[in-house]
């Protein structure tokens, strides 16, 4: 005996998904709640937020307080998974710098991402600058998605009537905290507005709805929370999906391969068992791919057959192109009119209080397109890294005497500092549109395979002017908020030598636009349904098939988009064959 | 479901808060170890419960080098009338673990540790821990200060830069820090906006 098998099941689902994130979860949600058979593989470990989430923990209840040794935002997040995975590599071609953030759990990254949930605006389908390419839909036909989205999962926000941050349905925003009262203040009088923010908690009770909880305040949605009252794919959409009876998760599936006939059309996908390393081969009448914009480029690429030689849906050979990444820069200081101020519980909702949508005309400025800004601050919860670098704060105002301070020290003096700069920090972070380019993409590598034998993907990936102008503006318009509101900047402010403070892409994690759609086979992989134009039984339901994505944070566009294709598919039960 | 609802599945209600903090205290944490039939504890990875477990059973500081760090850190961090010290906050151990579990700081510290007792022999012909009060007060006067360093002390600036921040990092996240600082959030609650005082101190209510 070999000990070598593949194992086969004769079972033959309505649908095969692949990934459990926001894309995958509704997916499997709309099909399984509409009596299709579904089976659901995750890469990752089975997650429950109910059970698996580290909220209301205390530092000490880590030995390293909650820093960032093996989890990327810290001891407690609820990521498994990270920019780099053991075993399981990533390649870059001319000193590229791409960063490849994968969470391998049931619900990805939608476990511990910041919540804020931003539909994607008319101009963001259709760019009246001609400079990239039209989406093959409009606003107008993706908003009784995001309608529905937002009924269905919870969103708080505030009716602002902005063309380009269309309004939602929303529940009551969290008000704003003290340091967030003078960011608005002080961006008001620069002339950058601030709204509310608007986020996927539960400020409400959720109609109709009996699995999830209301927000209690702690703030710590990058836990995932254990009442379900922000939105985790695990808990919205998966879990509830597996109580129909109709949706299988089979988790620790890596999936190796999409399945395909001599006439080209996907029968299933082939996996391994990252446990045992068995090898599995699963048959679906359709095939779902929702593993994430490059897992998912990654999977057709390495599903080469005599129908498909270029690799699954890749006639046109855009698959792997077009990668593009949301920008970020950052700038972070202290009020010191906020020192020794009154102590409450100001932790509030774990998304943002208040953010600024772009609020410029990009057709007077010397960048494309525009940026929103996301703040932050206050008395939260202590953690590894409080007190860091006490001596860039400490010297720079008087002491409780009024004499001037010489930074550092020790002592009673300095514990009483830390007293005194405790919620006095503020930061901003920029968030902005990065272009789509043919230029930038990934790839297979044609000599580095990962653990499990499939060959990795190699990124090539540069920033250019436009978007380093564009964090040059960023910077510019941090620095006029700081000072308008009197506070001191203790970051360090980011020049040309840093490309202002510019973040490698991959960095920020909204990572679309690898299996791109359009109205043209020519120039694009998938249909306005994200069913690809050379295999009409295969869909992509991540943020693969962006065209080109806004400023706005991709979690809200992907959940409507996957929604929509979902019933597509249900309208198309017949010509698909599904029972 | 409703807010009570909420508290009660999550096993809570506003009066209960004050046994789930107490049930928390520090020294009571429980060892993140895989029980008896293999199974993990709730939310952690296999490879990090597997860590852990190394680095809890080794040892990276000896004798003499914890006791040093025992006084530096009590004298970054003294007691006063508000909270105790950070050796009562057992800062040592914290360090001890934080340097196993984030090998680039073992030279900087270990390495400081012995810039420090030399600096200290050659001063007093004793190694720090060793000196009087006064003697240590007197030598850590000269590398606590980053913008006034003498020459020849910036090695000792470094290393008692990084002692200090690994200090409050330590001391912060103990129960003792956080009721020293006045953390009083990570407790189910309703927020409803900053308090009608706070706003009226910072003039913001209009804003």
């Amino acid at each position: 005996m070999s000990g070598f098998e593949i194992k086969k099941s004769g079972t033959q689902y309505d649908a095969v998904i692949v990934g459990s994130g926001a894309g995958g979860g509704m997916a499997g949600y709309v099909l399984a709640n509409a009596g299709l058979k579904v089976l659901m593989l995750e890469a990752g470990a089975y997650f429950d937020p109910r059970i698996d989430s580290a909220q209301l923990k205390w530092p000490w209840e880590s030995p390293r307080r909650g820093a960032r040794t093996t989890r990327p935002f810290g001891d407690f997040d609820a990521s498994y998974g990270g920019w780099q995975l053991d075993g399981e590599p990533y390649t870059q071609k001319d000193n590229s710098e791409f960063a490849w953030f994968r969470s391998r759990m049931l619900g990805g990254r939608t476990n511990h991402w910041g919540r804020i949930s931003l539909r994607m605006g008319p101009d963001d389908f259709k760019p009246k600058d001609g400079l990239t390419d039209d989406w093959p839909l409009t606003y107008q036909e993706l908003k009784p998605f995001y309608d529905k989205i937002d009924r269905m999962i919870g969103i708080y926000g505030s009716v602002e009537g902005i063309e380009s941050e269309p309004d939602g349905i929303f529940m009551k925003p969290p008000k704003p905290r003290l340091n967030e009262l003078f960011i608005k203040k002080g961006a008001k009088s620069v002339g950058v507005p601030v709204i509310a923010g608007r986020g996927s908690v539960l400020t409400e009770e959720l109609k109709d709805n009996k699995d999830r909880g209301q927000c209690f305040y702690c703030g710590q949605c990058g836990r995932s929370c254990k009442v379900y009252a922000d939105f985790s794919s695990s808990s919205c959409l998966v879990i509830p999906a597996v109580k129909t009876g109709n949706l299988t998760v089979i988790t620790n599936a890596m999936v190796r391969e999409v399945l395909t006939d001599k006439s080209g059309k996907a029968t299933g996908v082939s996996y391994v068992n990252t446990k045992d390393m068995q090898e599995y081969q699963v048959l679906g009448k359709t095939v779902i791919l929702g593993a994430s914009a490059c897992e998912s480029a990654r999977l057709l690429l390495n599903s080469k057959s005599p129908a498909h030689p270029n690799g699954l849906a890749n006639n046109s050979g855009v698959v792997g192109k077009y990668l593009h990444d949301s920008t970020g820069a950052s700038l972070g200081g202290y009020l010191p009119q906020l020192m020794d101020r009154k102590r409450y519980n100001e932790d509030g909702a774990g998304s943002v209080h208040i953010y600024s949508p772009w609020w410029l005309d990009n057709s007077k400025l010397d960048f494309p397109r525009g940026y929103h800004i996301e703040y932050g601050g206050g008395m939260h919860m202590p953690g590894y890294g409080f007190g860091w670098g006490i001596d860039n704060l400490n010297g720079t105002v008087p002491g409780r005497d009024g004499k001037p301070k010489e930074a550092g020290g020790y002592g009673a003096t300095l514990k009483d500092d830390y007293r005194r700069f405790y919620g006095t920090a503020i930061g901003m972070a920029g968030r902005g549109t990065a272009i789509a380019r043919e230029t930038n993409y990934c790839e297979i590598d044609p000599t580095v395979v990962d653990k499990f034998g499939i060959p990795v993907l190699r990124f090539h990936y540069k920033w250019a002017p436009e978007e380093v102008k564009q964090a040059k503006h960023m910077q510019d318009t941090f620095q006029e908020i700081m000072h308008s509101m009197g506070a001191v900047i203790t970051s360090g402010i980011p020049g040309p030598e840093s490309s202002y403070g510019l973040e490698a892409p991959g960095k920020i994690i909204h990572e679309v636009g690898t299996v791109r759609m359009g109205a043209d086979p020519k120039k694009s992989a998938l249909n306005k349904w994200c069913q690809a134009h050379d295999c009409n039984n295969l869909f992509v339901v991540d943020a693969a098939p962006f065209v080109q994505q806004g400023d706005k944070n991709a979690t809200w566009t992907i959940l409507a988009l996957s929604m929509r294709t979902a019933e597509y598919i249900l309208q198309q039960k017949d010509k698909l064959n599904i029972s | 479901m409703n807010r009570r609802d909420s508290l009660k599945a999550l096993g809570l209600t506003a009066l209960s808060t004050g046994v789930l903090i107490q049930a928390c205290k520090p020294g009571e944490e429980k060892a993140a170890a895989i029980t008896a039939d293999g199974e993990l504890p709730p939310g952690r990875q296999e490879f990090e419960v597997a860590r852990d477990k190394d680095l809890n059973a080794a040892k990276f500081f000896n004798d003499h080098e914890m006791a040093t760090i025992t006084v530096l850190v009590d004298i970054i961090i003294p007691k006063d009338d508000k909270s105790g010290s950070a050796s009562e906050a057992k800062v040592p151990d914290f360090i001890e673990f934080i340097v196993k579990d984030m090998p680039s700081n073992q030279t900087p510290m270990r390495g400081g540790l012995k810039w420090l007792d030399l600096q200290c022999l050659g001063r007093y012909d004793k190694a720090f821990k060793d000196t009087s009060p006064a003697q240590q007060i007197e030598m850590v006067d000269d590398i606590a200060y980053p913008k006034k360093v003498k020459p020849g002390m910036q090695q000792g600036v470094a290393f008692f830069s990084l002692l200090r921040d690994l200090t409050a990092s330590g001391f912060y996240t103990t129960e003792i820090g956080i009721k020293d600082l006045g953390f009083v959030g990570n407790v189910p609650n309703v927020w409803d906006g900053v308090p009608a005082d706070v706003l009226k101190q910072y003039g913001m209510q209009d804003v």
